[in-house]
């Protein structure tokens, strides 16, 4: 028995009404795989919901044309079926499109005026240049004419006199006609009137009902003004080749295209240099990380600004130490201090809030998470149980965490469990920010950078050395009392690196 | 003459029906219990024979197989949208059958079940949905009317037809046909308050199938929703619709009340949406897997094949026979759904009007003309 094969492809339904693609979650068949009708051959994400969906045919599995994971366009084909020759429940032969699976033009998957392959609703993806049908010769404008308006809607239609042909005033000219009543159509008659009104306007500006309306709006419709915005064209600059001056498609083409209009090309869609990067990697994770905190603990931020001259001239003194050789002592090393010793006073600034179990975890040591900017984009590593750390250590730490992810080479736990962070934004020469919280984590500080200032110090006006600090937290976690007395502890001991001895 | 101690007193808005006020009585006519046990009701008696309870099992399984066939045909690009009925077929078989022949139903969009026990054909509903024509039946000759997708306006259209048919003098009624959400609407309250004070024949059967889109039912209204009916005047009852034969016993006897004269009745068939709101809504946005589970074991189909088949009235032949015939049901469904014409273009002025305008007849030809006028064939 000769089995005759008919490969068959099944384009991605609209599932949705008037959705345009879908995300494939998961294939539920493989190649080779025998599939019955109505057999779930794949899991489809759109913009409105997850779902199945079963098979059209019965038969075997070809070839899976896109992998799960994959976006694509509706009525794309996104997998191959032998039927066989059987349709095993499907339509009967006669109703069976051509040998090639390829559904007849204007039925659903198949192709339609445009260029646009048919869906049941919407208008379905557009594949190539939309393009108009051609008329049959011999349809004249004067048929056109009376195709389109000889319709009667109003009264007293039968005597009234003929409309103008293509040669005659234009519907909507710039300077209407008003002996011939316009055609009623829609909110169109509404609108004509709008340009009447705004023309009397013109000749008589001293009125201005409408300020800054200079001439007549230009002729184009409505998709073509679309277009024409899209694509950075002002339409008063451009001459309609249309039915009465009428501005089409092809004239806002030339005017993107020609040389006479230099000034009409840059901005919007037909820039040169524009350049569209995927989102993925470090740069998705981020978006989802930021998107996810921002949305659902609610930020406070506050401000402080500390006289940090007594700091910076202790960091010259234990840079000198031999207990710090080897290892950077940056401003960084006493804001990560400052922010050590603060959590050991105010434990619940290092917290989590835990929606599941509608609880708040203290954490029981401090994972001190260094945002930094790496070649790949943000990471935030920790450092694991900081608050045990001796100075030197912590400097050691530190160079070690921004050596290792500089160099791409941060380990995945490193990345994860941090209980607070800091930001330290002022590496990167400016003052301060709203950071927004590490997921997960209850508060996060911003440290900006260390600038000379006149500041008032001991009455009178110095030149002191001024940073900024920021301190984002979660106001389900910690209330306004808590936080400011956070910020301002840690303030105090990079004012005062001598008040530590007393925490 | 005594102070004031005077307590609030309760005043039953309709003699005879009992004060649903306070405390709350959420009772639940049942006939068939989930377990497939018949029990007995003291309002609603039924006495039923086997062929019947088969046949009554006929309509709920084939139903179920349209649904589903006509969900998967959807998922495959075949219609544009379809409103599945999973879960309530019970509820609407059991009101379809008990409609007289003379009488009138209403239906939403989701009423395949009643359109079956009207004998619409189910390619003519499923058309609907391809959006190939309005609704292929006729309203007439089968006592159902097209499709409303307007939420609760089909209530006005029953309510004004039954007061037609009061002043005909018939013995018929409307069987107006609502969900839960759609208690809610201004006009569904409206038409309950014209069929109040007209005393109109007409059934207010609503499937409280527990969501409105995805607003749950305690988001709408505080009380029960046949406890509602006490405030426009008329008998409300809560019927478990998920039991084909409580739906099918309290539906008769309202009609039957209605076509005598005894005016309008509501009916909460409180029943389940197994599936998604549409084949565009996603369930799991907004409910837990954990109900669904809960109300499968509640479901309409189950119970009564338990019951069939504990009482020795269906033989697993019979199950057998209809699985095949729900199956050719199913080929039918899909073949003929592959199989439908586009509509000619010009077919979209036929049906404005029962009888043509000159105005519309004068845009038909200039229509026809136009597409006349492009080189490629006619579509």
């Amino acid at each position: 028995m000769t089995r005759t094969s008919a490969l068959r492809s099944f384009k991605l339904p609209d599932v949705g009404e008037g959705l345009t693609e879908g995300e494939i979650i998961q294939w539920l068949v493989a190649v080779g795989d025998t599939v019955t009708v109505n057999q779930p051959l794949c899991e489809v994400e759109t913009a409105k919901a997850a779902v199945e969906l079963p098979s059209p045919w019965a038969g075997t599995v070809v070839e899976l044309l896109f992998e799960a994971g994959t976006m694509v366009d509706v009525g794309t084909p996104i997998i191959t079926i032998d039927t066989g020759g059987a349709g095993g429940g499907g339509p009967s032969p006669e109703a069976e499109p051509a040998d090639d699976g390829e559904p007849a033009a204007g039925l659903i998957g198949g192709s339609a005026p445009g260029g646009r392959t048919a869906v049941l609703v919407g208008y379905g993806p557009r594949t190539t240049e939309a393009r108009r049908r051609p008329r049959r010769s011999g349809t004249s404008a004067a048929a056109r004419a009376t195709a389109l308006p000889g319709a009667d809607y109003g009264s007293g239609g039968a005597d009234r006199p003929p409309l103008p042909t293509d040669d005659g005033p234009p519907l909507l000219a710039t300077a209407p006609d008003m002996r011939s009543k316009p055609v009623r159509h829609g909110g169109l008659e509404v609108g004509r009137q709008a340009e009447v009104a705004a023309l009397r306007e013109d000749a008589a500006p001293a009125r201005g009902v409408a300020p800054g309306r200079r001439g007549p709006r230009p002729l184009a419709k409505p998709p073509v003004r679309k277009y024409a915005k899209d694509l950075g064209v002002d339409l008063t600059t451009l001459t309609g080749t249309g039915t009465g001056g009428c501005i089409t498609r092809a004239d806002v083409d030339a005017a993107v295209a020609g040389p006479t209009t230099p000034d009409a090309a840059p901005s919007g869609r037909g820039t040169a240099g524009e350049e569209r990067i995927p989102v993925k990697g470090v740069r998705k994770a981020t978006a989802a990380a930021m998107v996810a905190s921002a949305f659902t603990a609610p930020h406070v931020t506050e401000f402080l600004t500390v006289d940090v001259t007594r700091m910076m001239k202790l960091r010259g003194r234990l840079a000198a130490r031999p207990e710090f050789a080897g290892v950077k002592v940056s401003p960084l090393l006493f804001v990560a201090k400052a922010v050590l010793l603060a959590a050991q006073r105010y434990p619940m600034v290092n917290s989590s809030w835990d929606e599941a179990a509608q609880e708040i975890v203290v954490h029981g040591q401090v994972n001190l998470g260094i945002a930094a900017a790496t070649p790949r984009g943000l990471i935030v590593p920790n450092i694991k149980d900081a608050g045990r750390l001796a100075l030197p250590e912590l400097a050691a730490a530190l160079g070690e965490l921004t050596e290792t992810a500089r160099a791409g080479r941060t380990a995945p736990a490193d990345m994860t469990g941090g209980t607070i962070t800091i930001t330290n934004v002022g590496v990167f020469g400016v003052d301060t920010g709203t950071p927004i919280l590490n997921p997960g984590e209850s508060a996060i500080l911003a440290f900006g950078a260390v600038r000379e200032m006149p500041w008032v110090h001991k009455g009178r006006i110095r030149v002191r050395q001024v940073t900024q600090l920021a301190l984002s937290f979660d106001h389900r976690v910690v209330d306004g009392e808590l936080g400011s007395r956070f910020l301002a502890d840690a303030g105090a001991v990079l004012h005062d690196p001598g008040s530590a001895l007393a925490y | 003459m005594t102070a004031k101690t005077s307590t609030t007193e309760m005043v039953d808005p309709v003699p005879g029906a009992a004060a649903p006020h306070l405390p709350q009585r959420t009772e639940l006519v049942q006939l068939l219990t989930p377990e497939g046990d018949r029990v007995e009701h003291p309002d609603y008696s039924l006495d039923i024979s086997g062929d019947e309870l088969r046949s009554l099992y006929r309509d709920l399984a084939l139903v179920r197989r349209w649904d589903l066939e006509a969900t998967a045909l959807q998922r495959q690009g075949e219609l544009g949208i379809w409103a599945s009925l999973l879960g309530q077929e019970a509820a609407q078989i059991g009101a379809g059958r008990a409609m007289a022949e003379s009488d009138m139903a209403f239906p939403t969009y989701r009423e395949h079940g009643v359109a079956w026990t009207r004998g619409v054909d189910p390619l003519h509903v499923i058309s609907l949905f391809r959006g190939v024509d309005n609704g292929g039946w006729d309203p007439v000759a089968t006592g159902f009317n097209l499709y409303t997708v307007v939420i609760g306006a089909q209530t006005l259209h029953a309510t004004g037809y039954a007061m037609g048919l009061q002043r005909d003098g018939a013995e018929s009624a409307a069987l107006a046909f609502l969900g839960d959400g759609a208690t809610s609407q201004g006009e569904v309250n409206e038409a309950m308050i014209w069929a109040a004070s007209f005393s109109a024949p007409v059934v207010f059967f609503c499937q409280n199938n527990q969501y409105a889109i995805s607003v749950p039912l305690e988001r709408q209204s505080r009380v029960p929703l046949y406890q509602r009916a006490a405030g426009f005047g008329f008998p409300g009852v809560r019927v478990d619709g998920n039991d084909v034969l409580a739906v099918l016993a309290v539906t008769k006897a309202a009609l039957a009340a209605a076509r005598e004269g005894q005016g309008p009745t509501f009916i909460e068939a409180f029943t389940y949406r197994m599936g998604a709101h549409t084949t565009s809504d996603d369930p799991t946005r907004y409910r837990l897997a954990s109900e669904l589970e809960e109300w499968k074991l509640r479901d309409p189909i189950a119970r009564l094949k338990a019951h069939l088949s504990r009482g020795g009235v269906a033989d697993t032949a019979f199950f057998t026979g209809i699985e095949a015939e729900a199956d050719e049901l199913a080929a039918r469904i899909r073949s003929g759904t592959l199989e439908m014409p586009d509509p000619a273009p010009a077919a979209m002025f036929d049906f404005v009007y029962a009888e043509q305008t000159p105005q519309l007849a004068q845009q038909r030809a200039d229509f026809v003309q136009y597409h006349a006028s492009f080189e490629e064939g006619e579509h």
